[in-house]
């Protein structure tokens, strides 16, 4: 049996991460085929007046916001921005930051050096403001500069870890040995070290997912994110706020939407980490 | 190389016995370490000629590993080949090799068994994946080809079943046969000079000897050279035809293998062979040689055995001797063998 498929096997028994791995799928599901789930178009406002802040009902699962627009469908295309978002800059985070690590581990100890040392001064940015900065000077960002900016902000903590592993892969005795039969630095990089990262990678992009759309939520939730009337997470709390008592479940169900998501990517997190290193379990 | 020559040299180097297959000379290879330089392998010369069984003999830390990884250019940071050293290996200067070029040898003419067969291979790859690389990357075949001679290379060292062991992972394998999958991978592109480096170290006695058969057949078979770097002196009594002794970074004598065993002529050869254990010659206690190897960062001055040797006299502290002519295609690196006044000053 391959490693992967033992990982797998180790993951599926691991019961928290399965619930989570449950939920991930179904927000994905939901996500996908809002189209097709939503009750409602998000933008609808079909009677401002009359139809404003209607508790759960029957016609509306979810209530109503302040505009008379659908609560669970917003939801529903919410999803998409959070999901879409959070997945898109942290597969691109991962990607810059294990690339960045691999040079680092694979390249002279000056070169090393020189992008550690940057990586030092990266991390010691405030992040947020960064973004918020950027955000606030350019009005109407598009989302591929959200999922950018994101990105580029976060892919340090990666670089580190993937250069670790490299580190230590460089000198263990089969990489010693594939350089004894010939293998060069790229054959090197492709066959030996890549399928050792797979599992930090892995782990690390499931992790920044969760953090990210909280992230991108926060953003939103500030209106710097997406931009209303679009629906994020974000921005449907920032709309539910004001009348959390008068209407809380325009902003609970976000909300709540929200904390299961992120605390599902942890889980699922967390539970393929021990399957890649049953070591660690315990 | 076809240059209109002028007529060829008058007169060729009178009789040159055939270049050898592998040559070192004066290599020399140091670390630089937080307790000085250490200079692992101190100036050794050897010569492998094809097709034949070379000895390396020496205890943990003499410099004999790194040795061998010099000769493949594989001394990483902060290990450095010094100015000077020469690796020729069949004609070239391996030393002087371009980085592209120095890979087409490794694993193709001249590959390298490490000690452990556990944690040689990688785990998450097919052994027989890693036998089909090695072959990709020195020869221009399809991957079909490549599994096909991988399969073959996996049957030739043994190994029952092969097609489906092809597909195993090192983890599903016992240490023989994980051993015997690193001898498929270096012997997969033919060889003509392999380095086993302590290749039975790790293994059990009874499958150390059918390892080393199954070495000794592969290697008539292929016509290779072999330089076995071991510390086990019954190893190379058995399998070598001429042994190079090192000891603290350089090589302290070189003979062939029955004569250096009938009559060592260095001091620590001697103390080497004093401390096997022999069943025909019971002892209170076994011999052993007084002392420590020194560490690398602080060799001693003079002859570097001296502090253990029990026929060190004041030369020996002053000066460090080369090697010195002890009979037919022998040399050890000991004043005893300098002729003159010294040897009267010997006890």
């Amino acid at each position: 049996m391959s490693p992967l498929r033992r990982a797998w096997a180790r993951f599926r028994r691991h019961r928290f991460a399965a619930a989570g791995a449950v939920i991930v799928a179904a927000l994905a599901f939901a996500a996908l085929a809002a189209p097709l789930l939503a009750p409602a178009d998000p933008l609808a406002q079909p009677d401002p007046v009359g139809l404003q802040n209607q508790p759960p009902s029957a016609e509306h699962v979810l209530g109503t916001d302040r505009y008379s627009r659908d609560v669970l469908s917003r939801l529903l295309y919410g999803a998409r921005v959070s999901l879409g978002i959070g997945a898109a800059a942290a597969l691109l985070a991962v990607t810059i930051g294990a690339g960045v690590g691999l040079a680092a581990g694979l390249a002279s100890p000056g070169v090393d050096q020189l992008l550690m040392r940057g990586v030092d001064v990266a991390m010691a940015l405030p992040r947020v403001f960064l973004i918020l900065l950027v955000l606030a000077l350019w009005e109407n960002a598009p989302a591929g500069a959200v999922i950018g900016l994101i990105a580029v902000t976060g892919w340090f903590r990666t670089s580190r870890v993937v250069r670790a592993v490299v580190l230590r892969l460089r000198e263990a005795e089969f990489v010693q040995a594939a350089r004894a039969l010939g293998s060069g630095r790229m054959d090197l990089a492709r066959r030996h070290l890549l399928p050792h990262l797979a599992p930090t990678v892995i782990v690390s992009v499931t992790l920044d997912v969760g953090n990210i759309i909280l992230l991108e939520s926060g953003l939103s939730y500030l209106g710097l994110g997406v931009r209303p009337p679009a629906p994020s997470w974000g921005n449907m709390i920032l709309e539910g706020k004001d009348q959390l008592f008068s209407a809380p479940w325009v902003a609970a169900a976000p909300g709540v939407a929200l904390l299961l998501t992120v605390a599902a990517f942890n889980l699922v997190g967390d539970g393929l980490q021990d399957a890649f290193d049953p070591r660690r379990n315990r | 190389m076809s240059e209109p020559l002028a007529p060829p040299a008058a007169a060729p180097a009178p009789a040159p016995s055939p270049a050898p297959l592998l040559e070192l000379a004066d290599l020399r290879v140091t670390f630089a370490t937080e307790e000085g330089v250490a200079r692992a392998v101190d100036g050794v010369a050897l010569v492998v000629q094809a097709g034949e069984t070379v000895g390396l003999v020496g205890e943990s830390g003499c410099g004999k590993s790194v040795t061998a990884l010099a000769v493949l250019r594989l001394v990483e940071h902060p290990g450095l080949i010094a100015h000077g050293s020469r690796v020729r290996f069949e004609g070239r200067d391996l030393l002087a090799l371009a980085e592209r070029d120095i890979r087409a040898v490794r694993g193709n003419h001249l590959a390298l068994i490490v000690q452990e067969p556990a944690s040689a291979l990688n785990p998450v790859l097919t052994v027989g994946s890693q036998i089909a690389e090695v072959i990709r990357a020195h020869q221009q075949v399809t991957r079909g080809e490549a599994r096909r001679r991988a399969v073959e290379m996996l049957k030739a060292v043994g190994i029952p079943d092969a097609e489906q062991r092809y597909g195993h992972y090192a983890h599903q394998l016992s240490g023989g046969m994980r051993q015997r999958v690193l001898i498929a991978i270096a012997l997969a592109c033919r060889p003509h000079l392999l380095i086993a480096d302590e290749p039975t170290t790790a293994l059990d006695v009874t499958i150390q000897a059918e390892i080393l058969e199954l070495l000794d057949g592969l290697q008539r078979q292929m016509g290779m050279a072999v330089l076995l770097i071991t510390h086990n002196l019954g190893l190379v009594a058995e399998r070598t035809k001429r042994v190079y002794v090192m000891y603290a970074g350089q090589i302290v004598e070189s003979a062939p293998t029955e004569a250096l065993f009938a009559a060592p002529a260095h001091p620590y050869t001697q103390g080497l062979m004093a401390a096997v254990p022999r069943p025909d010659a019971p002892r209170e206690r076994l011999a052993a040689i007084p002392g420590q190897v020194p560490p690398a960062t602080a060799w001693p001055a003079g002859c570097r055995f001296h502090p253990r040797c029990p026929l060190a006299w004041e030369k020996c502290r002053a000066e460090l001797p080369p090697l010195l002519p002890a009979g037919a295609g022998r040399e050890a690196r000991c004043w005893l063998l300098a002729d003159g006044p010294h040897v009267e000053a010997a006890p």
